[in-house]
């Protein structure tokens, strides 16, 4: 194990901690976005957040391990997220147009 | 690699997604989102996956991100559409929660030992690299997104389109 003041002393090299930290604080704000947010459109877009908070975890790693592998599935991720976005929006589309609203609290018509 | 250009680009992205989740209007929340999706393509590039940098840029930047604002615009949303209503215990329950996550994260992380990147391989993240690998070892995954996009396409047709009943 690495004493802990060695960290503090080699602060100013960016290492594979900086990306990992940076993507799950990342992750956790897009989580945090999708809850709190009301507005249907910024949860839609928070989850574009999520998806590439995972992306930058992927290609943190295919660095660090020197394999392209991590690349492909970045790419994979971003056709998902394109897919995602665009059903997304036409479910906003065509809500919006039966209720007049984009608050997520009117459309619990289906709540037990 | 230049810490300074790092710290820079996180900060910046940390930044834009936190502007961007206290928002209200989705405009102002979908412009701060591209300048957050931009200072990624920057962290990229000094991961040295240049592609992939430039695939953020078009996909998320260009394509995405445009695809919300047609539909903001689409959608024409006066004063009183944008007011929601606030729930302040799911606030502090999501704060807690993510905060406990994010702490958990770290933690974890953190037992990976700090070593500083490899030198990278030759063709390390190129086009060629990519490529070679798409097309022999993932072929059947990029097939089947090929499939997804199709049905992507025609979920979305469907249901933006105005319904008749006659």
């Amino acid at each position: 194990m690495h004493p802990r003041s060695v960290d503090f002393e080699i602060h100013m090299h960016v290492s594979i901690h900086h990306y990992l930290v940076l993507a799950a604080v990342l992750f956790c704000l897009g989580l945090l976005g999708v809850i709190i947010q009301r507005n249907i459109l910024i949860m839609l877009m928070c989850i574009e957040v999520l998806m590439n908070s995972i992306n930058l975890t992927f290609i943190a790693l295919a660095r660090y391990y020197n394999q392209v592998d991590g690349h492909l599935v970045a790419i994979f991720v971003m056709a998902i997220a394109a897919v995602e976005a665009a059903i997304g929006l036409g479910i906003v589309i065509s809500l919006f147009r039966n209720r007049q609203s984009i608050d997520i609290n009117d459309f619990n018509s289906m709540r037990g | 690699m230049n810490p300074y250009f790092f710290y820079a680009f996180a900060t910046i992205t940390v930044l834009m997604v936190v502007l961007m989740i206290l928002q209200k209007n989705p405009i102002t929340g979908a412009m701060c989102l591209i300048v957050s999706f931009f200072s990624l393509a920057g962290l990229y590039v000094l991961l040295e996956a240049h592609f992939i940098a430039v695939l953020q840029i078009l996909v998320y930047a260009g394509a995405i991100m445009v695809l919300f604002i047609f539909v903001i615009m689409f959608l024409n949303l006066k004063k009183e559409d944008l007011k929601t209503g606030r729930r302040p215990f799911y606030q502090f329950a999501a704060l807690i929660a993510s905060g406990a996550l994010v702490t958990f994260l770290v933690v974890q992380y953190t037992k990976i030992p700090p070593v500083s990147f490899p030198e990278s391989v030759a063709g390390f993240g190129t086009v060629e690299a990519i490529g070679s690998l798409m097309f022999s070892k993932y072929v059947i995954a990029f097939e089947v997104i090929g499939l997804l996009l199709l049905v992507g396409i025609i979920g979305a047709v469907l249901l933006g389109k105005k319904e008749n009943h006659d």
